[in-house]
């Protein structure tokens, strides 16, 4: 029980009267890539979203429920969110880089986290961070140039660099390679794969093929339930409940 | 459905054939275009004419007509000036002795007396004793004197009498003007930029002449400052709490109805708001630039406000996920974030705010802060907040309702320095935006 990384239990969320996740449980493993399918809609952001508190910025939003991370209740009242979100990273759907150059958007995180003692210190995450995103060879020539200028695919992978800069124990990402041809899909594909030897990973994917390829464990989402989670290989072979048969398939969606 | 995917198939159209419909629609979109056209137009031909009249109205209030004089002054003559009764009368006989020589050299022959000199030029005696009296260094020497033509002469060369209409009077007679005239043709009398009026301060109700917007200009400017430094951070702090910290119940929904009716509330309510609070109650001195300041604040406060939240409105909030979505805190991502993004917004309304109240004049009557000024800066009108003191707009009212025509260009004059100070505060604020605005 304690093993598990995060440990979501009965958790209910409502956008006002809108119901948008019914009472889902799930535990989620240390140095696991955990993936999230779903239909469109059926509230695989919304879920990924309260595993950080980020749910906490949209007014009309209310969760219920008990979430642990490392056995700890996140939403207990002496919880701070911001050192929550310092330790579960995230990296959205739409890439967001900030309006700064490449090398500011890699090093804000570090810096008011007090990561870094030096310049030196800095140069080192923000360089690794952004190897490990597979945007090095391609940014480094122009680290002062603006992180808005870059193309969609490479502001996304700016992103992941800018997440993983602050060294968090948890990475949450939502459709990071929607955005991405299919080699830097394989960069970052390959980078989760990394990552996974340090931190668990959850991420929302609407490629089966993806969440086949990167995750051990799969949970699909219909309509707010949570109707199947388990091995990736058994939801895909072998799956016991008949709607993600007929996802997978591609039947509802 | 099946009405629409029918099989039949399409009759061949070309291309380079319009057809009905597109003809239409060309057709309308030719109209709207040159509706628009039109209304540039007529605002351009608005505003054409309205700088023009300004123009022609203002300029010659920037002009001044001065007789230059060479004077010597010897030590007896000021020692036996000085001993008499009537001191004044004993200086004009001196300057007109010099006048004399001055216009035999330049071989200048018009009849001329003590009084039309005093119509002319004023009381030349006091003038020139007051300045000895305090040059008392120059005695011995040549001094030039230039001397003010009295706001009548000045009416005579700007076209608002002439020959034709003088009426005699113990203001100006028509023989006056050969000597203005003869005066004009030797180069004695001649004009010049007026600086006394960019400089200078209000004079009294029968000299246009002396006139000028810098004493009011001055309180105008304390009054921004007290407006800057007032209504920028607490409308900024106002707006960001607001839009990014507040809870959106009906308490702030409450708050937000109000500031927009705020702004709509005429400026003359906060005028006597002013009143009220400030000087009745609070007993601050009345016609201070502090009052009008805080009056000016109270009114510009919601302008702030309201241009401030739109601009934090419009950075995407897909920034501020990304910065708390790191461990940002919530003022981190304002502070680092989002106000960088928004500030060109916030300048741009600041200045506009700061340009509204720099033009406002209701309020200013409520509180005194009409009438005329007539101390001599450095000290007196400039030293400070709590003085008695004008400002522009409220200066360029109280010419405007003065009975001698004189005034009526000053008024208009004013209205140019007002405009220019409008223009400047305009391109400040363009040039914020563009340089705080980040392109990428
Ligand atoms: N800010 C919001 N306000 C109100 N309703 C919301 C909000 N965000 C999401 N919802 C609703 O919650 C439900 C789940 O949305 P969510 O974004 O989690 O879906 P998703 O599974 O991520 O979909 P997609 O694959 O398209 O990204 C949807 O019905 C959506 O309309
Ligand atoms: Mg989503």
């Amino acid at each position: 029980m304690t093993d598990y990384k995060i440990s979501a239990k009965g958790v209910q969320v409502y956008y006002g009267d809108t119901h948008a996740i019914k009472d889902v449980d799930v535990d989620i493993e240390d140095k696991t890539v955990t993936a999230f399918i779903g239909p469109s809609g059926c509230g695989k952001s919304t879920f990924l979203r309260t595993l950080n508190r980020m749910n906490d910025t949209i007014d009309i939003c209310r969760v219920q429920g008990d979430i642990r991370i490392d056995g700890e209740d996140i939403y207990d009242s002496a919880v701070d969110p911001v050192q929550l979100r310092a330790k579960v990273g995230m990296v959205f759907q739409k890439p967001n880089p900030f309006p700064k150059s490449i090398y500011d958007n890699v090093a804000y995180g570090p810096k008011i986290h007090g990561l870094a003692r030096n310049k030196a210190e800095l140069d080192e995450i923000v360089e690794s961070s952004l190897r490990k995103a597979a945007l090095w060879t391609e940014a480094k020539d122009r680290l002062n140039a603006p992180g808005t200028g870059l193309s969609g695919g490479q502001q996304q992978r700016l992103c992941i660099a800018r997440a993983i800069a602050t060294a968090p124990e948890v990475l949450l990402m939502d459709e990071p390679c929607s955005a991405l041809d299919p080699i830097a899909t394989a960069q970052v594909e390959e980078l989760i794969d990394e990552l996974r030897q340090s931190f668990s990973v959850v991420i929302v994917t609407h490629s089966m093929q993806q969440a086949a390829r990167v995750s051990q464990k799969t949970a699909f989402f219909h309509l707010g339930n949570l109707v199947e989670y388990g091995e990736t290989d058994k939801i895909f072979t072998n799956p016991e409940d008949p709607r993600t048969e007929s996802y997978i398939s591609g039947r509802i969606g | 459905m099946t009405d629409l995917s029918s099989t039949e198939p399409k009759a061949h159209r070309s291309l380079k054939v319009a057809d009905a419909r597109t003809k239409k629609r060309n057709a309308a979109e030719k109209r709207f275009r040159a509706y628009g056209i039109v209304a540039i137009a007529i605002g351009g031909l608005f505003l054409l004419a309205l700088t023009y009249n300004i123009l022609k109205a203002g300029l010659p209030a920037f002009t001044q007509y001065v007789v230059e004089l060479e004077v010597t002054l010897t030590q007896d003559e000021f020692d036996a000036a000085e001993s008499q009764m009537l001191k004044t009368a004993a200086y004009t006989d001196i300057f007109i002795g010099n006048f004399e020589a001055n216009l035999a050299e330049r071989g200048v022959a018009v009849p001329y007396d003590a009084d039309a000199i005093e119509r002319l030029l004023g009381k030349v005696g006091g003038d020139i004793r007051s300045y000895y009296r305090e040059n008392l260094d120059d005695i011995g020497q040549p001094v030039t004197f230039q001397l003010q033509t009295s706001s009548r002469v000045e009416g005579y060369f700007k076209g608002r009498v002439n020959r034709d209409t003088i009426v005699d009077s113990r203001f100006l007679m028509g023989s006056d003007l050969d000597i203005v005239d003869a005066l004009r043709d030797s180069g004695v009398l001649t004009s010049r930029f007026n600086w006394d009026f960019i400089t200078g301060k209000d004079s009294g109700v029968d000299n246009p002449g002396g006139a000028g917007i810098g004493a009011s200009a001055i309180g105008s400017l304390f009054m921004m400052l007290v407006v800057l430094f007032l209504s920028l951070p607490i409308g900024v702090a106002a707006s960001i709490y607001l839009e990014e910290f507040a809870p959106k119940n009906r308490l702030t929904d409450l708050v937000e109805v109000n500031i927009s009716n705020l702004a709509a509330v005429p400026s003359i309510v906060f005028g006597i708001l002013g009143l009220s609070v400030f000087i009745q109650f609070a007993h601050l001195p009345q016609s201070a630039p502090l009052v009008g300041g805080l009056v000016l604040t109270l009114m510009t406060l919601p302008t702030i406000i309201i241009s401030t939240r739109a601009s934090l409105k419009s950075v995407p909030p897909s920034i501020r996920d990304a910065a708390l979505g790191i461990g940002a805190s919530k003022m981190q991502s304002v502070f680092h974030h989002v106000l960088p993004l928004a500030m060109p917004g916030i300048l741009t309304g600041t200045i506009i705010g700061l340009a509204q109240a720099l033009g406002e004049t209701a309020p200013l009557l409520l509180i005194g802060m009409v009438g005329f000024v007539a101390r001599e800066y450095p000290d007196g009108v400039v030293s400070g907040f709590m003085d008695p003191n004008s400002a522009m707009p409220a200066q360029i009212y109280t010419w405007a309702a003065r009975a001698d025509v004189g005034f009526y260009e000053k008024a208009w004059g004013g209205i140019i320095v007002l405009l220019i100070f409008l223009l400047l505060m305009n391109a400040l604020a363009i040039f914020l935006r563009k340089k705080f605005e980040r392109r990428w």
